[in-house]
């Protein structure tokens, strides 16, 4: 199990752009916590969502 | 008033050890609206001791509802018309003012910071900072905002701590575009959190 914004689910093997992508986030609204460091974009397709992992996706509203 | 006079007066405040380590830091203020025009009067009050101004505007009529501007500073760069305030409140806060938009490419300014305050408006934008400031400040901590437009409840503002560095105020859903406005006590509310956070990092109490 992978704990995505404090849910588990069931997506290990998968990589986090795929995750992304499937879920309709949009990529230039959000920031990845993995595993406690901020992930920078470009590594989203590279990074291959592992069992035990902890990820927290935060989607940017406008306004300040 | 000399500047003796002045750290005397905030160490009686704030004691010794917390007043060393504000008059220390160096922390930007990236985005002066709404939240970013409060969050650098509460700093400059603690004694923080260098501040980095980072905005592009000019202060505009419309700016006044929610922002800490005044007639008096109508069409001044954001960075000017916030040192000219901050020399009212805390003459001797160290200022660093960037008049410029902040983008990836030009995010190496904010590299000495210890903590970075993202106050910006755009969604977009809001994120082009977290994810790019990493790479120029990996050190830094990051204290942004994201969810406070409308008129609900104070009590949905709330300080979130993501990870090692990253922290999130706000409600996380209260988007301008969807609410129409924002209004001052609840943007300040969220600037308030922002910079209650800055001075909880200084003070080394990290969680929330």
């Amino acid at each position: 199990m992978v704990r995505i914004n404090g849910t588990p689910e069931n997506v290990a093997g998968m990589t986090l752009l795929a995750y992304l992508t499937e879920h309709g986030y949009a990529l230039r609204r959000i920031a990845v916590e993995y595993n406690g460091d901020i992930l920078p974009p470009n590594a989203y397709g590279e990074t291959f969502l592992q069992t035990g992992d902890q990820v927290e996706i935060v989607s940017f509203v406008g306004g300040g | 008033m000399t500047e003796q006079a002045w750290q005397q007066a905030l160490l009686q405040r704030h004691g010794a050890e917390l007043h060393r380590k504000f008059a220390a830091a160096e922390v930007a203020v990236c985005g002066l609206g709404g939240l970013g025009s409060h969050v650098a009067a509460a700093l400059a009050r603690a004694g923080v001791g260098t501040l980095h101004l980072v905005d592009f505007d000019t202060v505009e009529l419309s700016n006044l509802h929610r922002q800490q501007y005044t007639i008096s500073q109508l069409g001044m760069y954001k960075t000017d018309a916030v040192q000219q305030s901050l020399a009212e409140i805390a003459p001797y806060c160290r200022v660093i003012p960037h008049r410029i938009r902040l983008q990836t490419e030009n995010l190496v300014l904010l590299k000495d910071c210890h903590i970075i305050c993202e106050c910006l408006d755009s969604s977009e934008s809001k994120a082009m900072l977290v994810n790019g400031i990493t790479a120029q400040a990996p050190e830094a901590y990051i204290v942004a905002a994201s969810g406070m437009a409308g008129l609900h409840t104070s009590n949905t503002i709330q300080t979130r701590r993501l990870g090692r560095r990253l922290y999130l105020c706000g409600d996380g859903i209260s988007d301008v575009a969807a609410e129409g406005t924002l209004f001052a006590p609840r943007v300040m509310l969220c600037a308030a959190h922002q910079a209650n956070t800055v001075l909880r990092i200084l003070a080394g109490q990290m969680e929330v």
